[in-house]
């Protein structure tokens, strides 16, 4: 950009060189923003159209207009650029959509259904209005609890075995393969599975209950918690395990008194992930667990009600009176939606406050 | 990842401990049993699966051949996934982009746990959802999309009026899978070399011009292998596809009528509780088929991720 003393052929009245290109205003964008929600809202209005057409047309305009404004005063990469900006912000606008008006849709029809009568009370003997979740509710509780006694011992041992044992060596490359494409089974298969695996032991075509489904939940779950426990296995630093060698500590006291207390809080977390993952599973329990309407305590015999089933033959088949079952369905999904997050708010504290410290 | 040393072998000590050796046999045999596991699922679901292939029209919905039973129901896991895919990838490209490089450092780790949020609402009531609110809000648009876009095949209508077509299915899988991609693609943006990315804006390169040249080579191969593990989870997603398609099992590229072609998961879901003798093994051979498709595309996404990682040298 700079020139040095300029050539004697050049004509003495250079044309003037500008270090700086002419810029939009910073808040451009906003602006844009701004005008085009506005002319949209002013057409919406005339033509009557509802809100997604008026979102729709006003993101066009934006787009339209950011780029023609930009092109008249930058130059055309620049056009570009703030073309794909837009974009990108207006992507993840559309992103959360859907998560907002889920969420709104569930808390405005469930937040009427909860009180204490939909708590405690089952739906046994239960026509038309009344009734309440207790027993999806106990379902639920005891199907996970199975499924997490089942893989957490299973899953811990498989990631100390992958982390301690195995490290770089071809079986454990292997087992974290085939861990990770076992997170992509679907959890109907699972369910499948449970169910092909139980009818065969029993011998009965036509076998429900409930620690088939914790089976096939810990099918699901086992591959989060080895993955999970294999991160926070290898943040242990090496220096712990070799000072507790040198005291003359055997290994496998070395990993249950050393290294499994110093990961404990991040394997914690990733638990407490891995239930809240699966706690709403449906397919799978609505094959092996089966429907009921009453409480069933008994993980080993009998059907058993789970709150996912629940909402899903409440709003389908919802009998006599349609409404009664449709807003206990909302009432349920709103239950299942807050033990989620909740679970999930409850991971991500435990993580916060236990985070190993490490250079990373 | 990690650049804390392995330990493998066991401390210098005259006797190998029993201790050690029970330990190291437990965490082995917990290793091997998720082996088992796996190849459990592959022969439960091939012997309860096995007697379906001699099963009559009876049992196989007037199907005369497994095959052409089964057929249907594959093309139509096959649809809804690409749809989803079609709808969720550049989403989450765009999401992955924004939280990577484009979103105040502050507000990305925020905005990352939000899309998370996504993924932990369970299937079912992304069905809820679906059913009772995104199909009716659709209806308007389909009946528009069938006045004025019907010489295009996929939008031939009729129309349905109740919005339970297979693109609101679509949809819905869409949102279900865009936190998966978006949390692979994110990670791998944001793993892009550094210097490339300040080389290319020091010389002059627009944001975009910096992306595009120095972050999305760096990344394409695990945008690819995260698209395709989204492919698996739509394929495999059960409850949502169940509520909200209203499924007769044809096989049509109709979007918006009423006649949708059925998923093997959602057809497992509708006709389990139901079903005995011959239909119960039919259902879980096309559970099977399910097994190995998915089993196919996550074994392939994750090859790429790996072989993704060698190259980094992670």
């Amino acid at each position: 950009m700079t020139t040095t003393a300029p050539p004697p052929t050049t004509p003495p009245a250079t044309p003037h060189l500008p270090l700086r290109s002419a810029r939009l205003p910073r808040s451009a964008p906003a602006l844009v923003a701004v005008a085009s929600l506005a002319a949209a809202g002013v057409l919406a209005l005339l033509l009557g159209w509802g809100i997604i057409a008026w979102a729709v047309v006003a993101g066009l305009l934006h787009l339209v207009a950011i780029t023609v404004w930009s092109r008249a005063v930058e130059n055309p990469r620049a056009a570009t650029d703030r073309f794909v900006t837009s974009l990108i912000w207006m992507a993840l606008i559309i992103a959360f959509v859907p998560l907002v008006s889920l969420l709104y849709i569930v808390v405005e029809n469930g937040a009427g259904q909860i009180d204490g009568q939909f708590l405690t009370y089952s739906m046994r003997n239960v026509v038309g209005e009344g009734g309440g979740i207790y027993h999806s509710l106990v379902g639920t509780l005891l199907i996970t609890l199975g499924a997490t006694v089942i893989s957490v011992p299973i899953g811990l041992m498989t990631s100390i075995y992958l982390v301690e044992y195995g490290a770089r060596s071809k079986v454990a490359g292997w087992i974290r393969f085939l861990v990770d494409v076992m997170t992509g089974i679907p959890s109907i298969v699972a369910g499948l599975f449970a169910f092909a695996l139980f009818a065969l032991i029993f011998n009965d075509p036509g076998i429900h209950f409930g620690i088939g489904g914790s089976v096939a939940l810990s099918l699901l779950m086992i591959p989060i918690v080895v993955r999970s426990a294999e991160e926070m296995l290898k943040l242990v630093p090496g220096d712990l395990r070799e000072a507790s060698y040198a005291l003359g500590v055997p290994k496998w006291r070395t990993i249950v008194k050393v290294v499994i207390p110093t990961a404990l809080p991040g394997i914690i977390t990733g638990v407490t992930l891995a239930v809240s993952r699966v706690i709403g599973e449906t397919a799978p329990l609505l094959i092996i667990a089966g429907s009921t309407d009453s409480s069933n305590f008994n993980l080993f015999g009998g059907q058993m009600s789970t709150l996912p089933v629940f909402i899903y033959y409440s709003y389908t088949q919802p009998g006599l009176n349609p409404e009664f079952a449709q807003g206990r369905a909302w009432g349920a999904a709103l239950v299942l939606i807050v033990i989620v997050m909740l679970l999930n708010l409850l991971a991500r504290v435990l993580g916060k406050a236990f985070a190993p410290k490490t250079g990373r | 990842m990690s650049t804390t040393e392995q330990h493998t072998e066991s401390p210098r000590s005259g006797t190998r401990r029993l201790g050690d050796s029970v330990f190291a046999g437990t965490a082995f045999g917990a290793a091997f049993l998720i082996l088992v596991a796996l190849a459990g699922v592959a022969i439960f679901l091939i012997v309860q699966g096995a007697p379906a292939l001699g099963a009559g029209a009876d049992d196989l919905n007037g199907k005369g051949s497994f095959v052409s039973y089964v057929w249907p129901f594959v093309f139509g896991t096959l649809w809804a996934a690409v749809i989803a895919l079609v709808i969720a990838t550049p989403l989450a490209i765009g999401v992955a982009l924004a939280v990577s490089h484009y979103a105040p450092r502050r507000l990305a780790a925020p905005l990352g746990y939000l899309i998370d949020l996504l993924a932990a609402v369970p299937s079912v009531v992304y069905g809820l959802w679906g059913i009772g609110f995104l199909g009716p809000r659709l209806v308007p648009a389909y009946g528009w999309l069938a006045e004025h876009v019907s010489w295009l095949p996929l939008f031939a209508g009729p129309a349905s009026g109740t919005g339970r077509t297979i693109l609101t299915a679509g949809i819905v899988l869409a949102i279900m899978v865009l936190p998966i991609i978006t949390a692979i693609s994110r990670e791998i943006f944001a793993q892009a070399p550094r210097l490339n990315q300040e080389a290319a804006l020091a010389l002059g390169a627009t944001r975009w011009e910096m992306i595009r040249l120095s972050v999305l080579p760096y990344g394409r191969s695990g945008v690819v292998s995260a698209t395709m593990l989204g492919l698996g989870r739509a394929m495999g997603e059960t409850m949502a596809v169940a509520m909200v398609l209203s499924a007769s099992g044809v096989i049509t590229f109709n979007l918006i009528s009423s006649t949708n072609p059925s998923t093997i998961a959602a057809n497992i879901a509708l006709s389990f509780p139901d079903a005995t003798g011959l239909k119960v093994n039919a259902l879980v051979a096309t559970g099977l088929v399910l097994f190995v498709i998915t089993f196919l595309v996550n074994f392939a996404a994750r090859g790429i991720v790996s072989r993704a990682d060698a190259k980094v040298g992670r």
